[in-house]
């Protein structure tokens, strides 16, 4: 449904990706890993339509991917500067309806849902800058959610939280991208993560930016922190994985 | 805790007057021009001076925020009509506003007009200036989510970009705000016969000086008032900091 054909990105004199091609299935979660530096979320913004592409195409459905489409929400690492932190909580889910055209009458019933979903639903009326590194990232993604999309883009959502709040994190994507039957594209550097979560992870290699291996995760779902990570084929996936990462 | 150094020196002022060390005639003595002051007051013509200068300085400040807002604005998120318009801006600005006054005398006449022009024009500048940089140095990630979202590029910057400069843009209206009356009440003094300048020039004219005194601290009075009630706005607007 999401497909990069033969993706190259240049800036300048210096060749970011070149020739990235791979397709993402409807409801797959798939998972971009690779050294910094390797292009992926130049890859993940491209698919978005936020970076321009020299070569190739990015398509949605068939159609290719000119600039921001509502279809595909991105969430970003950076949550404290994608949050508008003069809106509260509800303001900031709002904003996507707004964006929609959708009655006002209507937000609330369509809100506390999404805030009930992540877990903000005490938190709804404060502002950003009162809520914690974990809060704020969880907002984001009620917002992208609240933009109904049918794919989201996720790049190194994670990136920036302590160990524990991740790992709680993980799990809450899994389950959202489970219930409600998306689409997701996740960026991480890190491998175990991509593991956990993805049906697939697409590794990349750096200078320039370009697939080193693509390998289907056929760990049973719903996964768990401790017995999937002990699964023998985890530590397999591992193995094969870890040397795309520079080591 | 703040007002031990303005009431020292009053106190301080009406021992020199009683003692004959300030001249009564110019320094006249706090005793006195807070009596008259209080008389002013009473008789209505202070608050009706109060009202003009408010009045004119008011105006004037509405119409350099929303010209200086949209410009600033425009300015900020085009680099190339920024360069454009830089030399006009810089050839501009240097231009001591009370220089305006005898053209806005023939444009004008004797009006509140005539001295908001010129203190809007003063007023102008740090608001257009503020909003420029304000503006410019939105986060590009803020517009980002904006396209990602949906919206159209105008509801971009109302959604967007002018919320994030605002903090920014209301420091400068604030500083405009001082400027509004400094100039207006130059305007008054110079020429235009209303308001609190008039006032003082009336007053000194017939050798009151305990009238002119008064009239003086009274602008103070106002002046801190008026940004003592910005300072609220400004903190209710930004609560979310």
């Amino acid at each position: 449904m999401l497909e990069a054909q033969g993706v190259g990105v240049v800036y300048g004199a210096q060749t970011i990706l070149r020739d990235v091609s791979f397709d993402v299935q409807e409801h797959e979660f798939v998972c971009l890993v690779g050294p910094s530096g390797c292009g992926k979320t130049t890859l993940l913004r491209a698919l978005a339509g936020l970076a321009p592409i020299s070569a190739g195409r990015a398509t949605f459905r068939g159609a290719e991917v000119r600039g921001p489409q509502t279809e595909l929400a991105v969430v970003f690492q950076d949550y404290a500067r994608a949050l508008l932190p003069w809106r509260t909580v509800t303001g900031n889910v709002a904003l996507a309806l707004e964006a929609r055209g959708i009655p006002r009458t209507e937000h609330g019933e369509r809100i506390r849902p999404l805030l009930e979903k992540l877990r903000l639903a005490a938190h709804a009326d404060k502002f950003p800058s009162q809520l914690s590194g974990g809060m704020q990232q969880r907002l984001q993604i009620a917002r992208c959610l609240a933009q109904e999309p049918q794919v989201l883009l996720m790049d190194e959502p994670f990136g920036s939280l302590d160990a524990i709040t991740r790992q709680e994190l993980q799990d809450e994507v899994a389950r959202l991208a489970k219930d409600e039957r998306r689409t997701v594209v996740f960026v991480t550097h890190d491998l175990e993560e991509a593991i956990y979560l993805g049906d697939r992870v697409i590794a990349l290699a750096a200078n320039p930016g370009r697939i080193a291996e693509i390998v289907s995760i056929e760990l049973t779902r719903p996964r768990n922190q401790l017995a999937t990570r002990e699964d023998p084929r985890f530590l397999e996936y591992r193995h094969r994985l870890y040397k795309h990462l520079g080591h | 805790m703040g007002a031990i150094i303005p009431g020292g020196v009053l106190v301080l002022w009406e021992v020199l007057s009683r003692m004959g060390v300030l001249s009564e005639d110019g320094f006249s003595r706090p005793s006195r021009f807070f009596v008259a002051g209080a008389k002013a007051l009473a008789d209505g013509t202070l608050l009706a001076q109060t009202a003009q200068t408010f009045a004119a300085a008011g105006q004037a400040l509405a119409m350099a925020a929303i010209a200086g807002i949209v410009l600033g604005a425009i300015l900020g998120l085009f680099r190339p009509l920024e360069r454009a318009a830089s030399l006009t801006i810089e050839s501009l600005r240097p231009i001591p506003s009370v220089a305006l006054i005898p053209l806005s005398l023939l444009l004008f006449g004797f009006s509140r007009d005539m001295s908001a022009w010129v203190a809007a024009f003063a007023c102008f500048w740090p608001i257009l200036l503020v909003t420029i940089s304000a503006v410019r140095s939105v986060d590009v990630r803020l517009i980002e989510v904006g396209k990602l979202l949906g919206y159209s590029f105008p509801r971009i910057i109302v959604k967007f970009a002018l919320p994030a400069a605002l903090p920014a843009i209301l420091v400068g209206i604030r500083v405009a705000a001082g400027i509004a009356i400094v100039v207006t009440v130059t305007t008054e003094i110079v020429t235009n016969p209303r308001g609190l300048g008039f006032a003082m020039t009336m007053a000194a004219q017939s050798l009151q000086a305990d009238l002119v005194w008064a009239t003086l601290m009274w602008v103070g009075v106002i002046g801190y008032l008026l940004n003592w009630s910005l300072e609220r706005l400004e903190r209710r607007w930004l609560r979310y900091r």
